[in-house]
């Protein structure tokens, strides 16, 4: 009989290596079918009307004269609502034959509103009423005691902005009612939770919602539930009897889908002459828009430093509210952190490096960060680049490195995988998961095809919808840990089941028997074999189908997965002290997470992080005009995304083999995209000699804190 | 106190007004075969619409007759009206590149042509390109590289490569990196990307 757990290393032929995900050639031909992409026959068009204003009361809501537009068939409003709290915030909707008519139906809705005074901006926490803030304080050791005993006393102001999701496929879905059943076509991380709760709200009995999401343009997030619109869209669709696609505008996405919170603190470092750090403390403000805020772990990594203090400001503002972003909150306390680490280093007139690979005691995974900051120290070349704070070169360019370290858990999630064998010798995984571009199906197929000795090619892999057994939402990287764990269970029950029907055919008991290169062969005397599709002939008319299910504490137990990363990266950017125009030279990314199922697509999520880092870094910010309280850059001309010239040379080394592997899986989505801010924004203060404060590090605030620190002429 | 609404772009503009002022009769005058529009321009004074238009739009090799108001892009004509969904809408403002087409062999951004104004062009979309069996090499360089996770950006980002090797034989990483400067990915496949076009202009070189 075999264990779940995973195979010995000699012993894998899949698992570890390269793969190319299996649905590419799907993506690449246009083939794959979005939610965004789904026509159904007779299908009307929904548009959302939205509030210009960042508050306001609402006075009356008229939709005759939406209804009496051309090719209207169904109208909604909010009947709940009577003050709308962001600009953005959907008010109405309707539905009608072509999106065109939809969208001038939408513009014929007559709302009256009253506008009330508003509050969008968080970088000042002075314009805040100090009734609606929400205050958190935390204190370990005596940091007042401890900054007074310090060699060195470093003081700091950092922010990070609100910034959007801005995935590619807009949120939404398309809904269909038939014979008092709802059929959702949803863009969701979460197609087996999805509808939870959305019966009662739409009045459709619970079991009777299908949800489906067989491909999904981005979500970082921002797509767990069904949202406004996806009651919206079922309420249409069951007003017209007609399917209903409502996929959000690019404009209210961006106000509306959810936020990343923002981060501002101002940071008291005190530190010891050979670069201890011995105190921390931070007093942080951010808003989460409309949602709640939670303070960013702070320090973060840095959980030993001896006396810290934490205290900590939610402000709540006009704005969407926040919601999941790649991460949460690590992004944020990783930036305040690293920022203030690296003052103190130049401070102390302390390299860098030496600097972190000091303070790595003071970090739960010590031995793993030295080892990551050396590698990543190796692959950017520092000997050789790094040099003080102030890049002594003449010239209007100049070069700096930055590094940062980082960690998130990325256990698995409850997962149930279905895996049929059937006679024919064909292999089916079902379950209800969701591939959001990591390579989730890619990653089911190859350790169901490592299980039972066929190629990647043999297994057939069904996700995407709630029909499937359950299986967790795609959020804080546990999908990998979670699908993988379940999928190996179900797998080797069902080859169990499978080898006791082929025992006797071979003469041997099922234990003696392995699944190996397309045959079930006795272990020690591999002769001994029969094909798999012979093999699977011996089933008769009947298929085999095992359940595994993921109990995330015992497969912890067994080894099948774990939880706890650790991540070093550094950057290599030139500043240009004339513009303020900051490059990216190069970026390297050292990342463990356990055993690596895919090594593609793991390094593909690795660059991806570091350029969805960098973009962040650079150019990301929802600006919001104080006055009128709208969002000045709800589009994608003004809210930039990294292009293909903007990411510089980048590095991916994944951490694995002896010390590693033995961990089993471990989530990956989430922690290579919570250093680049640190490491981009201290690779800038290294090359100019000043710390920029406030990221995007966009022109303007370089030249301002060159300007503030005197070395602007 | 007034009514306000969500404002869009063009809101205030009339489309009689709008298609006079982009001047149609002259862009018909270029059309090789419009056979439905030209024959509605002329018996509406040198306008068309608000109503539906017929149009003939050449895609992928194949003549496809259809109605639209004259409003409606080439982009949405295809998503809403053909159901070829290989191009995406992501911005609708001509930034992130998810809609290119070739018209007449080169890269356009679908959501910045009106259907009538492709009346009489050579449309190529991504359903035009080759098949999950039958990939091209720009294709099967991008599954290789895996220059793709979500996906989303894909079909514009094979396009404009298509494009871009077809002009570009031996094309260095530098100029991939201008080449492809016009579409935008959230993921960051672009590491992927440059590996996978510069592949492909490579095997195009030599073919």
């Amino acid at each position: 009989m075999h264990a779940a757990p995973w195979p010995a290393a000699e012993k894998r032929t899949l698992i570890g290596q390269r793969i190319d995900r299996i649905d590419g050639p799907l993506k690449t031909t246009g083939t794959a079918k979005y939610s965004y992409d789904i026509n159904r026959p007779g299908m009307l068009w929904a548009k959302v009307v939205t509030s210009p204003y960042a508050r306001a009361q609402i006075v009356s809501v008229n939709l005759d004269p939406a209804k009496a537009a051309p090719g209207v068939k169904a109208v909604w409003k909010d009947d709940d609502l009577s003050e709308v709290q962001y600009a953005g915030q959907i008010v109405a909707a309707v539905a009608a034959e072509t999106e065109e008519q939809a969208e001038e139906a939408a513009r014929a809705v007559k709302i009256e509103y009253k506008p009330l005074a508003h509050q969008v901006v968080d970088s000042d926490p002075a314009r805040f009423d100090s009734k609606k803030e929400r205050v958190g304080k935390r204190e370990t050791g005596n940091v007042d005691d401890a900054l007074g005993k310090a060699d060195t006393v470093v003081t700091g102001e950092y922010g990070i902005p609100v910034v959007a999701h801005c995935c590619l496929e807009s949120h939404g879905q398309v809904a269909e009612v038939r014979g008092g059943e709802l059929y959702l076509w949803s863009s969701t991380q979460n197609v087996s939770g999805y509808s939870d709760r959305l019966g009662d709200e739409v009045d459709i009995p619970q079991n009777k919602i299908h949800v489906e999401c067989q491909f999904m343009g981005g979500g970082f997030g921002s797509k767990f539930g069904y949202d406004k619109w996806g009651v919206i869209s079922a309420l249409l669709a069951k007003q017209s009897g007609r399917p209903v696609k409502l996929m959000l505008e690019r404009d209210i996405e961006l106000m509306t889908a959810g936020n990343r919170p923002s981060a501002f603190a101002k940071i008291k470092v005190g530190a010891q002459k050979d670069g201890t750090v011995t105190a921390f403390e931070t007093d942080v403000w951010g808003t989460g828009g409309m949602g709640g805020y939670g303070p960013p772990p702070m320090p973060y990594v840095f959980d030993r430093i001896p006396n810290t203090r934490l205290s900590s400001r939610g402000l709540r503002t006009n704005r969407g509210g926040q919601r999941a972003w790649r991460a949460p909150n690590h992004p944020q306390g990783c930036f305040l952190t690293m920022s203030a680490m690296e003052d103190t280093a130049a401070a102390l007139r302390m390299d860098a490096l030496e600097f972190f690979l000091k303070n790595v005691a003071l970090t739960d995974r010590p031995e793993i960060y030295t080892e990551e900051l050396n590698r990543a120290a190796e692959l950017i070349g520092y000997k050789q680049k790094s040099h003080p704070r102030g890049d002594p070169r003449p010239g209007p360019l100049k070069r700096g490195l930055g590094m940062s370290i980082h960690t998130w858990g990325g256990k698995g999630h409850p997962s149930d995988c279905d895996v049929t064998i059937n006679p024919d010798g064909s292999v089916t995984a079902k379950l209800g998961s969701q591939d959001l571009g990591t390579g989730t199906r890619t990653i089911i197929d190859i350790v169901v095809a490592e299980t039972l000795g066929l190629p990647v090619e043999a297994v057939r892999v069904e996700i995407g919808s709630n029909a499937y057994p359950p299986s967790g939402a795609s959020g804080g990287s546990t999908t990998v840990g979670g699908v993988s764990a379940s999928s190996r269970l179900a797998a080797t029950a069902a080859l169990n089941a499978l080898l006791e029907v082929v025992a006797p055919k071979l003469g041997v008991t099922a234990d003696a028997l392995e699944a190996a290169g397309g045959r079930i062969r006795q272990s020690d005397k591999p002769d001994n074999s029969i094909s798999w599709k012979d093999a699977c002939a011996l089933l008769g008319p009947t298929s085999i189908t095992k359940r595994g299910s993921n109990n995330p504490d015992e497969s912890q137990k067994l080894h099948l997965i774990d939880e706890g990363v650790g991540g070093a990266q550094m950057a290599d950017v030139s500043v240009d002290v004339e513009t303020g125009i900051v490059t990216i030279n190069e970026m390297v990314a050292v990342q463990d997470c356990g055993l690596v199922i895919d090594l593609k697509t793991a390094e593909s999520q690795v660059y991806g992080a570091l350029i969805m880092g960098i973009t962040y870094s650079l150019f990301e910010e929802a600006v919001y005009d104080a006055h009128t309280g709208r969002m000045l850059n709800a589009d994608m001309e003004f809210y930039r995304l990294a292009g293909i010239r903007d990411v510089g040379q980048l590095k991916v080394h994944m951490m694995t083999g002896k010390g590693y592997d033995e961990r089993g899986v471990v989530g990956l989505g989430e922690p290579p995209v919570i250093s680049p801010g640190a490491a981009i924004s201290n690779a800038v203060a290294n090359a100019i000699g000043v710390r920029v404060p406030e990221l995007p590090l966009t022109p303007d605030r370089v030249l301002a804190a060159l300007k503030k620190g005197g070395m602007l002429a | 106190m007034p009514n306000q609404q969500h404002s869009t772009p063009g809101a205030g503009v009339s489309r009689r007004g709008f298609l006079k002022g982009i001047g149609v009769g002259t862009v018909a005058t270029g059309l090789l075969s419009p056979v439905g529009l030209k024959d509605a321009l002329a018996r509406e004074n040198g306008f068309v619409g608000p109503g539906e238009v017929p149009v003939t739009l050449n895609i992928n090799g194949q003549n496809r007759a259809l109605n639209v108001e004259p409003r409606v892009t080439l982009l949405d004509a295809l998503r809403n009206r053909l159901d070829l969904t290989g191009a995406k809408k992501v911005c609708d403002r001509a930034t992130c590149g998810a809609c290119t087409v070739l018209v007449d062999g080169h890269p356009v951004y679908a959501c910045t042509l009106l259907a009538i104004e492709a009346e009489g062009r050579r449309i190529t979309t991504i359903e035009g390109l080759g098949t999950p069996t039958n990939l091209t090499p720009v294709q099967q360089a991008f599954v290789h590289h895996d220059a793709q996770q979500c996906g989303f950006c894909t079909p514009g980002f094979v396009v404009a490569a298509s494009a871009f090797v077809r002009e570009h034989p031996d094309a260095t990483l530098d100029e991939v990196r201008h080449g492809l400067g016009g579409n935008l990915c959230r993921c960051g496949t672009y590491a992927g990307m440059m590996l996978a076009v510069v592949e492909a202009a490579k095997a195009k070189g030599g073919a």
